[in-house]
């Protein structure tokens, strides 16, 4: 074991310096710092290779390696369950969006810090009274064992594979904008690292890998506050002022708005940036997002996985307060780091780098350091990269170890073998599952290069919510709940949400693609002035696509045409021609650079898009209009799973409710910790 | 220990009875409160935004305050769970454990 994990971690060692020489052109760090970057990278990569080294030598059982012996304490488990959730696309995602939309951004955060109450007030405590290892576990206590831990084997597979994808093409762009590294160089990396630790330390190096990355995290964005808030001697109000006063903010803002800027004051448009309505336009579809939220958190399997680690459902209760303290704070402190990299690096620089914003807090880092050409920036930006990187492992290794546990615990031990397995043939079915798991995920990682996947996070949130939070709610609440009910509400939950956001704006329209590139090519006609118009329009029309509803048209004077990029860059490089001085022709050659940019893109989609009309559904333009499925897919899955167990009959189901809810209650013949 | 447990007698005690009822009540009213707490705040952003901007410190707005807020009643729930469970829920709950093979 000792010999195969070192001879792991040289292999290891090597492919990272390989990835050395893979190194392309670009990134934000320039190359006279590249090393510094690695140096940071091997420091925190080493400190988590050393963990899983000494957590390899206490795996030795089943419960070790799903459970950590469960022998993690609640305050350990809070920090996990935080690294956890601080996946990159809260950390860099949420931050991203309040620079680059201010409030909105704020508010998006909210949701992901309530969904803890849903966790900490009806799952976290019976989950770890009556469960073992997986989801499969709690839904088969009283539901049909094999028939429950197939389901439940799907469900988490499914909702792992979609997180999963959006994380390894997140980490694969994210290192590869920040430090220039091949893609696909990345996406192995990455499924390496996170292989390494899950094989030889199982539950216990996950759980501390992702501790010592939420330490990490946590004291980063401090960090970063401290300095920049620090500026305006922590006042609060004083703080928000600067942002309000700041001209790249107000130039955002106006940009954003469009039009409707021409008659605000400077000052007016710094405030607007501190106001709902520049980022979420569908308050239905944001509802429906809270409710995926809320309710999905709590059937993440990787999240319900943690409350198995710890010894006593009290130990699970103080996790879910740590964890509620940890990310609640989190995102308080993103509130500063956002608008301060809104003013201090301007939400144009962040988007030359990432459209959605991402590089927000990794360039602040770097600002705060004192800029591109310091030494101290650029250790900066490493640590703060260091840290997203490894935040993307870690939280890859959590899910695979899910989706692993689902296979080998639930379908191979459970089904297969009907639970008579040798302690040494269920390790080795979970390490074997983990292989497969993790060579798939670095697979579908580079399948997916450049595929649009951020809607997948989402996706997932509302499978669990819809599919898995229904079932595990139901079997430990409801008396008349049964196996029926569960699996047909769990096929019908998740079978929903999918169907909907394949039939929803997520999904990408030929027709719209080659509009939107025939516009930025020839630019817009006139638009002849309108007439008002009354509504038709009704909450269906919210929700789907219908000839009969129509919006209310406010009369508009003529609008002029706008020219087209082509025309545009006709007309730029005529200027050139003309110019004398330095600067202005600089600035000019520049925009003909971002012009080209954009008529090559442009030119791509049309060449990509010519003669498709539909979308993979046959779709010539979406047919439910939600990006999020939640608002219905989550009453679909609770419906069926009710109806069903009210018009079927098992016996089972009835006989094993008052031992479950006597120990969901009670903890009385809860799985024990485990000694060492 | 399980073949002389009876969980149908647990079930009917008297005192798992008072567990089950002041847990259910309990925990579904914090859970209400927290619901519809949260959803106040994307359904005042999108249908009351005049409210939502009115300044009340500086350039801090109604708005601001109120997303600060939901940090502060999140929290404030879970610490008054946390507290009830402790003090109460748990110490209820002993007391079955420990009388759990005579409960007949």
């Amino acid at each position: 074991m000792k010999k195969t994990f070192w001879a792991g971690s040289i292999a290891l060692l090597l492919g990272l310096l390989a990835s050395q020489t893979a190194f392309a052109e670009g990134g934000a760090v320039a190359d006279k710092f590249k090393w510094l970057t690695f140096l940071v990278f091997g420091l925190i990569i080493g400190m988590t290779m050393y963990v899983t080294y000494r957590a390899a030598k206490q795996t030795s059982s089943a419960a070790d390696f799903y459970a950590a012996g469960r022998s993690v304490t609640g305050i350990q488990n809070g920090w996990a369950i935080a690294g956890d959730y601080l996946s990159a696309a809260s950390f860099l995602g949420i931050a991203g969006l309040i620079s680059l939309y201010g409030y909105d951004g704020f508010m998006y955060s909210v949701g992901w810090l309530v969904a803890y109450i849903t966790v900490l007030l009806v799952i976290a405590e019976p989950c770890r009274n009556i469960g073992k290892y997986t989801l499969g576990d709690i839904l088969a206590f009283r539901n049909n064992p094999k028939a429950s831990k197939v389901v439940a084997a799907i469900s988490t597979v499914t909702v792992s594979t979609f997180y999963l994808t959006a994380q390894m093409v997140g980490g694969g762009v994210l290192v590869k904008t920040l430090i220039g590294i091949d893609y696909e160089v990345s996406v192995i990396a990455v499924g390496i690292l996170m292989l390494t630790y899950v094989v030889f330390g199982g539950m216990k190096a996950t759980t501390w890998v992702q501790i010592i990355k939420a330490i990490l995290l946590v004291t980063a964005s401090i960090l970063l506050v401290v300095f920049t808030w620090g500026q305006y001697g922590f006042s609060f109000p004083g703080f928000l002022q600067a942002a309000v006063d700041n001209p790249d903010i107000q130039k955002q803002v106006a940009k954003l708005i469009g039009d409707a800027a021409t008659n605000m004051t400077p000052a007016e448009l710094g405030q607007r940036f501190l106001e709902p309505g520049l980022y979420l336009k569908s308050p239905i579809d944001q509802i429906s997002l809270g409710m995926a939220l809320v309710l999905g958190t709590a059937g993440m399997p990787h999240i319900l996985m943690r409350f198995f680690t710890v010894p006593t459902a009290q130990d699970a209760r103080t996790s879910v307060i740590w964890a509620m303290a940890i990310i609640g704070g989190f995102y308080v402190l993103t509130l500063f780091l956002g608008l301060g990299a809104a003013m201090n690096v301007t939400p144009n620089a962040i988007m030359a780098l990432d459209k959605g914003g991402n590089m927000a807090a990794p360039l602040l880092a770097q600002f705060v350091g004192g800029g591109a050409d310091s030494y101290l920036g650029n250790l900066f930006l490493a640590f703060v990269s260091a840290v997203a990187f490894a935040t993307i492992v870690a939280v890859v290794a959590g899910l695979v170890l899910a989706s692993a546990s689902a296979m080998s615990h639930d379908l191979y031990v459970g089904v297969i073998r009907g639970e008579h397995a040798t302690a040494k043939e269920q390790i080795t079915a979970a390490r074997v599952a983990t292989v497969i798991v993790g060579a798939l995920a670095i697979y579908v990682g580079i399948a997916a290069k450049g595929q649009n996947v951020a809607h997948l996070v989402a996706l997932a949130f509302a499978v669990a919510a819809s599919s898995n939070l229904p079932a595990v709610f139901l079997t430990l609440y409801w008396k008349k709940a049964n196996t029926y009910g569960i699996v047909g509400g769990m096929l019908a939950g998740a079978g929903s949400a999918i169907l909907l956001v394949m039939l929803s704006p997520n999904m990408t329209y030929p027709l719209a693609k080659l509009a939107d590139a025939k516009k930025v090519l020839e630019g817009t006609p006139l638009v002849v002035a309108k007439e008002a118009a009354p509504a038709q329009w009704g909450f269906s029309c919210e929700l789907f696509a219908d000839a009969a509803c129509k919006k209310e048209v406010k009369a508009a004077p003529e609008k002029p045409a706008v020219p087209g990029a082509k025309e545009k860059l006709a007309k730029a490089q005529a200027d050139l021609a003309t110019l004398t001085d330095d600067a202005a022709k600089a600035a000019k050659t520049k925009e003909i650079a971002g012009l080209e940019k954009s008529i090559t893109a442009a030119e791509g989609d049309l060449k990509k898009f010519e003669g498709q009309t539909t979308s993979m559904m046959g779709l010539e333009k979406p047919w439910f209009m939600l990006k999020n499925p939640g608002l219905l897919s989550i009453p679909i899955g609770f419906l069926v799973t009710i109806l069903l167990s009210l018009f079927t009959r098992d016996r089972r189901s009835d006989e094993m409710w008052d031992e479950l809810y006597v120990r969901q209650n009670t903890g009385i013949n809860a799985e024990g910790a485990q000694a060492h | 220990m399980s073949s002389n447990i009876n969980w149908a007698a647990i079930d009917r005690d008297p005192r798992f009875q008072a567990l089950h009822k002041r847990k259910t009540t309990f925990l579904w009213s914090l859970m209400a409160i927290s619901t519809i707490y949260y959803f106040l705040l994307p359904i005042g952003a999108a249908y009351y935004p005049e409210l939502f901007k009115i300044k009340v410190w500086g350039p801090m707005n109604v708005g601001i305050l109120f997303a600060l807020s939901e940090f502060i009643v999140a929290w404030t729930i879970a610490a008054i769970y946390a507290r009830r469970a402790n003090r109460d829920f748990d110490a209820m709950a002993a007391e079955i454990v420990r009388d759990s093979s005579l409960i007949k």
